[in-house]
């Protein structure tokens, strides 16, 4: 380790630096958060108030008992659960195959996969739309969850991790009779457990804030996912501030107290995909 | 030794399936799409889209609200993506400092804007930046500063909308960049050091050679991600005011899902794939000369 003097002018630069960026990164929720519980007569007081006087729990009430705001978030948390369940599950399986098995071509069908990656979801949006209209799937829940559910990227991620794992712990539980199925269950899934936390939870993230799918596939009001619904409060209600300010709390809220439960392996699964990029 | 194929197709299948289905089957059809008039008559029935060769092309290549969106989202690009990446590397080398406290803490909360909800927070920015109640303006007239009626000015929607797409991204960047610079061996500086270099050089001829692959692979994620700006102008702006905040992808949702000009947006969707093709493409080969 290095260790040299560092000047007290030094330290109060650096972490008045950072403070101020801290600052930034952090006054949005909080005027956010001090805005939603405001009534109507304060949101427009200048110079602005920053804890409200008669603090009120009116707009979200409002927002759940006029605007519906329940199914949006019930459409939300079955959507973003299912799709990382499946896309977790799958990524995992298919990680491991890739990592362990052996057979013909199986390099350049992995390859053929991240080139996935580089595509952009909106060259694929048109058919994908075109598809799903066909099928019958728009406005429906399997539409908002199929298309999401094959990742290339995880699918990646998963093959890295898994094979880290020491070929000997699978020779030895072959020698014994076991099967790949049996090896899948007993040997790589204890042992990938971190790296599905980190997907996991990129894929929830991801789910939960996906915007341009859902804007399209959910048409229909009884099918909005949070993002959207918001999206047309934002549209709709711009004289009532606060409201929207009770909205982007009811999206934001829950994800920032995921993360903040789970960054361990969020800042794990970002410097991971950093080093392998 | 090789894996029998029932396990093979089992634990690969799947995501093979769903990749074709959804990610390179329509790729294909998506170029296929881009050759036909296919709108809003053909959705119910495909018949009714015919093929015009090189037609929707051409349109694009003479419409001007396709240029302005490609050149707004350049300008996007040119101004957030040097701002992105310089902000972010200077913040880690701040908390990679040895003294340093509270690292862990200033990571994560730098981190909160990237987890956000960009449609969400994008309404909360628009109320900040209102130009007679919004935080934004309140607080510049601290310093006797008249601010700008930011999203109603057309000169001031996009630095508008940049400023949003810069304050979410720079966090998920410092942690990207704060892992490459704890796997720079500390020798390199104890070398530098002995040699008399300053601080400033030491950044200028160790850190940044060393971080060369970790600067590398964020210009090339953030460009393909600023080529694909949507929802921060979307939810601000709507494109406006007078179309200067219009990008490529909103241009693109305009087209496809306003007017259902599918054949049209395809066409749209394939120029932005070749441009992001390009772009990492030279990203990737200026980078190999340099090595």
């Amino acid at each position: 380790m290095r260790s040299r003097k560092v000047s007290p002018i030094e330290q109060v630069a650096v972490h008045g630096l950072l403070i101020i960026w801290l600052l930034i990164s952090v006054i949005p929720f909080v005027w956010m958060v001090s805005t939603s519980f405001k009534g109507p007569g304060e949101i427009f007081i200048f110079p602005p108030r920053w804890i409200p006087r008669n603090p009120t729990f009116n707009n979200y009430i409002d927002l759940f008992q006029e605007m519906n705001f329940g199914r949006p978030f019930l459409n939300s948390v079955l959507v973003s659960l299912s799709t990382t369940f499946l896309s977790v599950l799958i990524a995992t399986m298919a990680g491991y195959g890739f990592a362990k098995f052996h057979f013909k071509n199986k390099n350049l069908l992995f390859l053929f996969i991240l080139g996935t990656i580089m595509v952009p979801g909106q060259i694929t949006m048109i058919p994908v739309f075109l598809l799903l209209s066909r099928l019958n799937l728009l406005n429906t829940y399997w539409g908002l969850i199929l298309p999401a559910i094959a990742n290339a990227f995880n699918i990646f991620f998963m093959r890295q991790y898994i094979m880290g794992v020491p070929d000997e712990l699978i020779e030895a539980a072959k020698i014994d009779g076991a099967h790949e199925g049996w090896i899948f269950f007993r040997i790589i899934l204890p042992l990938a457990r971190p790296a599905m936390a980190a997907i996991t939870i990129f894929t929830f993230t991801g789910s939960w804030n996906n915007f341009l799918w859902p804007l399209i596939i959910a048409t229909d009001e009884s099918m909005y996912t949070l993002p959207v619904a918001v999206s047309v409060l934002g549209g709709q209600y711009t004289e009532n501030i606060a409201m929207q300010m009770a909205g982007s709390v009811i999206v934001i809220l829950p994800l920032i107290i995921v993360f903040l439960f789970t960054q361990r392996y969020f800042i794990k699964g970002i410097t991971f995909t950093g080093m392998k990029g | 030794m090789k894996t029998p194929l029932r396990a093979i197709i089992g634990f690969i299948g799947p995501s093979i399936i769903l990749l074709l289905i959804f990610m390179l089957i329509p790729i294909v059809v998506s170029l296929v799409i881009s050759f036909t008039d296919f709108d809003v008559y053909a959705i119910y029935d495909w018949g009714r889209a015919s093929f015009i060769g090189f037609e929707n092309y051409v349109n694009l290549m003479q419409d001007p609200l396709f240029w302005r969106a490609l050149l707004n989202t350049l300008y996007a690009l040119v101004v957030a993506m040097p701002l992105t990446v310089v902000l972010a590397l200077s913040f880690a080398t701040l908390i990679n400092r040895e003294a340093t406290y509270f690292k862990n803490f200033f990571k994560v909360s730098f981190y909160l804007p990237s987890i956000t909800n960009t449609v969400a927070i994008a309404i909360v920015w628009a109320w900040m930046l209102n130009p007679d109640y919004g935080l934004i303006n309140w607080f510049l007239g601290l310093f006797g500063i008249q601010g700008p009626n930011w999203l109603g000015d057309p000169i001031w929607a996009m630095p508008s909308v940049i400023m949003l797409v810069v304050w979410k991204a720079v966090g998920y960047n410092i942690i990207l960049f704060t892992a490459g610079l704890q796997n720079i061996p500390d020798y390199l500086y104890e070398a530098a050091e002995l040699d008399g270099a300053s601080r400033f050089q030491q950044f200028l001829h160790v850190t940044i050679p060393s971080l060369r692959p970790t600067i590398f692979f964020v210009t090339v994620m953030t460009v393909i991600g600023y080529l694909q700006l949507f929802e921060e102008p979307y939810m601000l702006t709507a494109g406006g005011p007078l179309n200067s905040t219009l990008s490529i992808v909103l241009y693109l949702y305009r087209q496809g899902f306003r007017f259902f000009k599918l054949g049209y947006a395809s066409s749209i969707a394939f120029m932005l794939f070749l441009m992001i093709f390009a772009l990492t493409y030279m990203q990737m080969s200026a980078r190999r000369s340099e090595v």
